[in-house]
């Protein structure tokens, strides 16, 4: 016969109090936890959560004599329907576009170059830094009013002048105004992708290029087949990170051309600066916000995609 | 060159820059990337600087003149009180130093709950926080500015308010990540042994955690001052009053109207304290900045 063991009464109520005892110290001590993330939380919650949703809800709203009502796709059709979008759209992608070509591969040869010395390197970082330093406000009028001066007084226009080539209307006239921006955009923030990229190819074994030379290969199938490939991963992501941050570009046009000359350096946030704060129409504002954010995030999807099967391989 | 045989080798290999023919084009490299960059990245700074020195007639005159013939300081003594340059200077400070302080708080008190106290749902909180680094920072102002306008509940308007700037930059995913992937590195150990010796969570934060944390705070802190000082759009939106308004926007919005030797010297002022502060701290921003960026 099984002899069935029953807790006593007393027994019982010590575990019960045990039980208790240990739910009371988890909840006290769950309490005390988000005591400390409470502060942080709030402030997401009002500054980056609740205007996400708004931004997405309001998008399809209409604002009309302080009454808010349904709007549809009205505030996309109308956004689309804006000559002016598509332009915006056209000019962020050829900042992008020429802000790569100077702003990605330009970094990456002063980085390999600057890596190849044995003096001077700590003189070389600290003046390609020096510029990102700046208050963007001031590097930019810099060039503007004084480098970039349409006029011959403008110093580029007279080094030009002295080498007999042709001045330049710099941001004067629409087809040099946005790679005038790229030029400033690049001087003012090359520094910190140099640095970066000097950072990986420290990390570069020693071996790999020796291995390589005796191999026979040349100076440039070496950072071909060596350094490339050892900085892939950290190279990659800076592309990604630069090209979401060019097609976000503002300060730039806003400080230096207003836009102009032609609207031929209004961006897509530019755009949505204008609707929102000249033409008071928000809706239509955040309906560009939610375009842009849906043509990042595929972009960023795509990245990620790619990314894996590149590591993969 | 002895010196270095230490470091380990790179592209081209130290023998054959040794050598006769290699030692000499190394040089000519070398001196010939040193003017550059010095022509690049430093004259326009020296003309910066030179430039308050002169009147407009020599600033703007063709050929350049590159040393001001009779230097004089009315240039800068203008641009002073004409940009109201101690007060922007003040102003950006205050913004800064308010934005530093709140995040310092708040931030590491957040990555500390989620890499040490782990609260339930603590991960969902991480996730949502991280989620935030997806979406650019141009794309939610607007429904933010509407945000500061009227704040939900309790119906505050921040706008010229110095909480403009403090408050959203706790919002901060990057630090948060940063911070507690360093907290994750310290030993439970340590911690286990603090609290059985009775230090309550806070406690155990102060005197054990934030000690051996010196160095992700320091750079945590220097992202913080560097992106309130360089930031444009959002105060451009939220501080319009001239008397709150910071660095950036107060010089652009004064340009348009300023004599060109005048603005030139005011530029050169609004550059001078982040370019001492990176001077005077250059080893931690350029170490700072590259080991947050490689491990993040």
């Amino acid at each position: 016969m099984a002899v069935v063991i029953s807790p006593g009464r007393a027994e019982t109520r010590i575990a019960v109090r045990r039980a208790r005892g240990r739910f009371l110290r988890e909840a006290r001590r769950n309490a005390q936890a988000h005591g400390f993330l409470i502060g942080s939380v709030l402030c997401f919650a009002l500054f980056t959560w609740y205007p996400m949703i708004r931004e997405i809800v309001e998008s399809f709203q209409r604002l009309h004599y302080g009454r808010t009502t349904f709007a549809g796709l009205r505030n996309y059709r109308q956004i689309t329907a804006d000559p002016f979008f598509w332009q915006a759209w056209r000019n962020t992608l050829q900042f992008t576009g020429l802000a790569l070509l100077f702003g990605f591969a330009l970094p990456f040869a002063v980085a390999v170059v600057i890596n190849e010395f044995r003096h001077a390197q700590a003189y070389l970082r600290v003046l390609v830094y020096l510029p990102v330093m700046l208050p963007p406000v001031a590097g930019i009028l810099l060039f503007r009013n004084y480098f970039m001066d349409p006029t011959n007084a403008g110093l580029l226009n007279q080094l030009l002048h002295a080498a007999h080539l042709p001045a330049s209307q710099w941001w004067g006239a629409a087809p040099s105004a946005m790679p005038s921006l790229v030029i400033i955009s690049t001087w003012s923030n090359m520094g910190g992708a140099v640095l970066i990229y000097l950072a990986a190819l420290q990390g570069i074994p020693g071996e790999l290029y020796e291995a390589a030379e005796i191999d026979g290969a040349g100076l440039l199938k070496r950072i071909w087949h060596v350094t490339v490939p050892q900085t892939r991963t950290i190279l990659s992501l800076l592309l990604m990170l630069q090209i979401v941050a060019t097609m976000q570009m503002f300060t730039e046009s806003f400080v230096a051309t207003g836009g102009g000359p032609e609207s031929s350096t209004v961006t897509v946030v530019y755009l949505a600066y204008n609707y929102a704060f000249q033409f008071s129409n928000f809706n239509t504002a955040e309906a560009l916000g939610v375009i842009m954010f849906i043509v990042l995030g595929v972009f960023s999807v795509l990245y990620v995609r790619l990314e894996r099967r590149g590591n993969e391989a | 060159m002895a010196a270095d045989g230490t470091r380990s080798r790179t592209l081209i290999s130290r023998a054959q820059l040794a050598r006769g023919s290699g030692r000499r084009l190394y040089w000519v490299c070398l001196c010939a990337v040193v003017l550059l960059f010095t022509l690049v990245f430093l004259f326009p700074l020296y003309w910066m600087v030179s430039g308050g020195f002169k009147a407009t007639s020599e600033l703007v005159r063709n050929p350049p003149s590159f040393v001001p013939a009779h230097p004089e300081l009315a240039p800068y003594r203008t641009a002073w009180s004409e940009l109201h340059m101690g007060r922007l200077l003040l102003n950006t400070l205050i913004y800064a130093g308010g934005a530093l302080a709140l995040q310092l708080t708040f931030c590491v008190a957040a990555a500390y709950s989620l890499s040490k106290l782990r609260p339930v749902l603590g991960n969902v909180i991480l996730g949502m926080m991280l989620a935030t680094m997806m979406i650019p920072a141009a794309i939610l102002i607007i429904p933010q500015y509407l945000t500061v306008l009227d704040l939900p509940l309790v119906h505050w308007n921040l706008v010229n308010s110095p909480w403009v700037i403090w408050l959203p930059s706790v919002a901060n995913a990057f630090n948060i990540f940063l911070l507690k992937r360093f907290f994750d590195s310290i030993p439970e150990d340590i911690l286990a042994a603090a609290a059985i010796d009775g230090a309550g969570p806070l406690r155990t934060l102060r005197s054990i955690v934030l000690p051996m944390s010196r160095p992700i705070l320091g750079v945590v802190s220097i992202f913080t001052v560097i992106a309130v000082w360089k930031d444009f759009l959002w105060p451009l939106l939220t501080l319009t009053d001239p008397g709150r308004m910071t660095l950036n926007v107060g010089v652009n919005s004064a340009a348009a109207n300023m004599q060109e030797n005048v603005l030139i010297a005011g530029l050169a002022m609004a550059s001078l304290p982040t370019i001492a502060f990176f001077l005077l701290f250059q080893r931690n921003i350029m170490s700072g900045l590259t080991s947050g960026a490689m491990k993040g």
